[in-house]
């Protein structure tokens, strides 16, 4: 199993005065009602600060494929450099189902997941046995595969221009019509409710007998394995759970650009998610959010300046993991436990 | 009916016979210790009886039912709990963490101990019972990896208890410990064997502990079963004197 945190002094420091629990948790709750509170308004102060409303939504929705991402890396402590693949499928679900087969937001959305669960499903049974950089490879192996197929299959995917020629339409419930195409205010709370309900579902999965022993995976599988924990049929479990919220951002993305990309499917965007997580702090719940934050942020200000903004965003990234190895989150856990 | 009935049993690395022909019953309720000098065996025994590693002949009886090829967890399922000579634990957990783990794992982690009450409450009592049993109440949430090898070790036996197994294999559990922390789990062992009749096969190097817990003790030498018998005909036996006690002493 990869631990890109390893080191053993660093941890003991950051966790060290042995947290009084009572407290602990009541921090926790705050923390929890400010990270949705500040989600809640996005849209009306990210635009004093100088943002708009899609980036917001951009921050949403790169924040559940981070946070998807995550709940493998960050709970189970397994790397996946090929959750681009899932994202991307969910993303091709649902622009080819609007643009060739239904006129409806949530049939493609439904197709995008289900073709997504169905490869994770069947690639996480073949490399579930592999572990730590190997597990890693074969993940961004599978990865481009998707890419090649989405890249040369030009008639049908668009090839290297993308699938476009499609627009999301508006949703609608029977009793009532959401107009996520004209109306950015209410697709940024169609993707926050997504986002709400993804991540309310993994923390809970997290809570539960079953999310600890992806917990007990990842610090030490000989010992979960000596405990009669089905270690691989559990990482496999997690993989899919992952690979499948991966999949609902990726279709909300596709959604938000009106445009299915192949990049989306390229291993590159998967190494993105992976710097999201460890950005903000892959052992902290949110710390994925923070992550894509300022992945983001970073992203549009720097891109608008200068070409190459990628190698900042590396740049960056290198002195987070030299530095501050639990990320911002864990470096801001430690002041305030301190 | 023996509870474990090891058969002959052989395991080779390349040229090296680690573990070479050895048989050894234990019935239900024993406590037997497994003795020898470093490299005699001893480990690699434990993990062809755990089912960390398979044995390249030879077969392995549990409880009548033949477990020689079958998974660890699935013999863990059937009974068969061991510690590690190197302590396995979930250091970045806090020591109820890791017995909570070892707990719902034997209850079947399952989606009743999450959603009802009472038996998220039977999960917490167990854990405390087993904190208290371990001499970790008052450690409890202190993260593993942060206490000492002593309580380390005592938090793996804990976990290791969690599973109730009918068959506890434990590898050196006063390895590295002081005198008061050897003690203290030669007491806990003692207790399980005399007023819980768990039966128990360890490993162990402090020939203390080794006399004074063991119903039975077998000798290991350079893979080979050396003598066999209880504590007293050991002591007295002329083979065991050469190879192995002589030299400690
Ligand atoms: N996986 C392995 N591959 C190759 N050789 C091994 C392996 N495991 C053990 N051995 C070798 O088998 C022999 C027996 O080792 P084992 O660990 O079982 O001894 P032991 O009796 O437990 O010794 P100690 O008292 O030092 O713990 C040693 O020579 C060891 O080097
Ligand atoms: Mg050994």
């Amino acid at each position: 199993m990869v631990r890109l945190d390893k080191p053993a002094e660093e941890s003991a420091q950051s966790e060290a005065p042995a947290l009084p629990v009572p407290g602990f948790r009541i921090d926790k709750r705050a923390a929890d009602a400010i990270v949705w509170l500040l989600l809640l308004t996005m849209p009306f102060w990210l635009n004093w600060i100088g943002g708009y409303t899609q980036l917001g939504t951009r921050v949403v929705i790169l924040a559940l494929a981070a946070m998807s991402l995550n709940f493998l890396l960050g709970y189970t402590g397994v790397l996946s450099f090929g959750h681009a693949a899932y994202f991307g499928l969910g993303g091709y679900g649902v622009g080819l189902t609007l643009k060739y087969l239904v006129p409806n937001t949530l049939v493609g959305m439904g197709v995008g997941i289900v073709a997504a669960i169905v490869a994770a499903a069947i690639i996480g049974a073949l490399i579930v046995r592999l572990r730590g950089i190997y597990f890693a490879m074969v993940t961004i192996a599978f990865g481009q595969v998707f890419y090649f197929i989405a890249y040369r299959w030009n008639n049908v995917t668009g090839g290297d221009d993308g699938l476009s020629g499609w627009h999301r339409l508006p949703i609608n419930l029977g009793f009532t019509q959401i107009d996520i195409l004209h109306n950015k205010l209410a697709f940024y709370y169609v993707v926050l409710f997504c986002f709400a309900v993804s991540v309310g579902i993994m923390a809970l999965l997290l809570r539960s007998p079953f999310g600890r022993t992806l917990l007990a995976i990842r610090e030490n599988e000989r010992r979960a394995r000596f405990l009669g924990i089905p270690v691989d049929r559990h990482i496999w479990l997690s993989w899919l759970i992952s690979c499948t919220f991966c999949s609902l951002a990726g279709t909300l993305y596709a959604l938000l650009n009106n445009f299915s990309d192949p990049h989306d499917l390229h291993w590159e965007q998967s190494g993105n998610f992976v710097i999201m997580a460890v950005l903000g702090g892959m052992r902290s719940f949110w710390g994925p959010l923070i992550g894509a934050g300022i992945f983001i942020v970073l992203e549009d200000y720097i891109s608008s300046r200068t070409e190459n903004w990628e190698s900042f965003i590396g740049l960056f990234f290198v002195l987070v993991v030299l530095f501050f190895p639990r990320g911002v989150l864990g470096v801001i856990r430690r002041r305030t436990t301190q | 009916m023996s509870l474990l009935q090891v058969e002959n049993v052989s395991k080779r690395f390349g040229d090296l016979v680690a573990v070479d022909g050895v048989s050894m019953t234990v019935e239900t309720g024993e406590l037997r210790a497994v003795i020898g000098p470093n490299g005699a065996g001893k480990t690699t025994f434990f993990n062809l009886i755990s089912g960390f590693l398979t044995p390249s002949s030879g077969r392995i009886i549990f409880d009548g039912e033949d477990v020689t090829k079958l998974l660890p967890a699935w013999r863990v399922w059937r009974g068969i709990a061991r510690t590690f000579q190197i302590t396995e634990v979930f250091p970045e957990l806090t020591t109820r963490e890791n017995l909570r783990i070892a707990v719902e794992v034997a209850s079947g982690y399952r989606l009743k101990t999450w959603l009802s009450r009472d038996a998220d409450g039977e999960v917490r009592a167990r854990v405390t019972d087993l904190l208290d049993m371990g001499g970790l109440a008052d450690k409890a949430d202190r993260l593993v990896g942060e206490m000492s090898h002593g309580d380390q070790r005592a938090t793996e036996i804990m976990m290791a208890l969690a599973l109730k197994p009918r068959l506890l294999l434990l590898d050196e559990p006063t390895a590295g410990m002081g005198d008061q922390e050897t003690y203290d789990i030669t007491q806990l062992i003692r207790k399980l064997h005399r007023d819980q009749n768990q039966t128990i096969v360890l490993i162990e190097h402090d020939m203390r502990v080794v006399f004074h817990l063991a119903d039975r003790i077998m000798v290991l030498a350079e893979g080979a079963m050396l003598a066999e018998g209880t504590p007293n005909e050991i002591a007295k036996d002329d083979a065991v004197q050469a190879a192995y006690l002589g030299k400690a002493a």
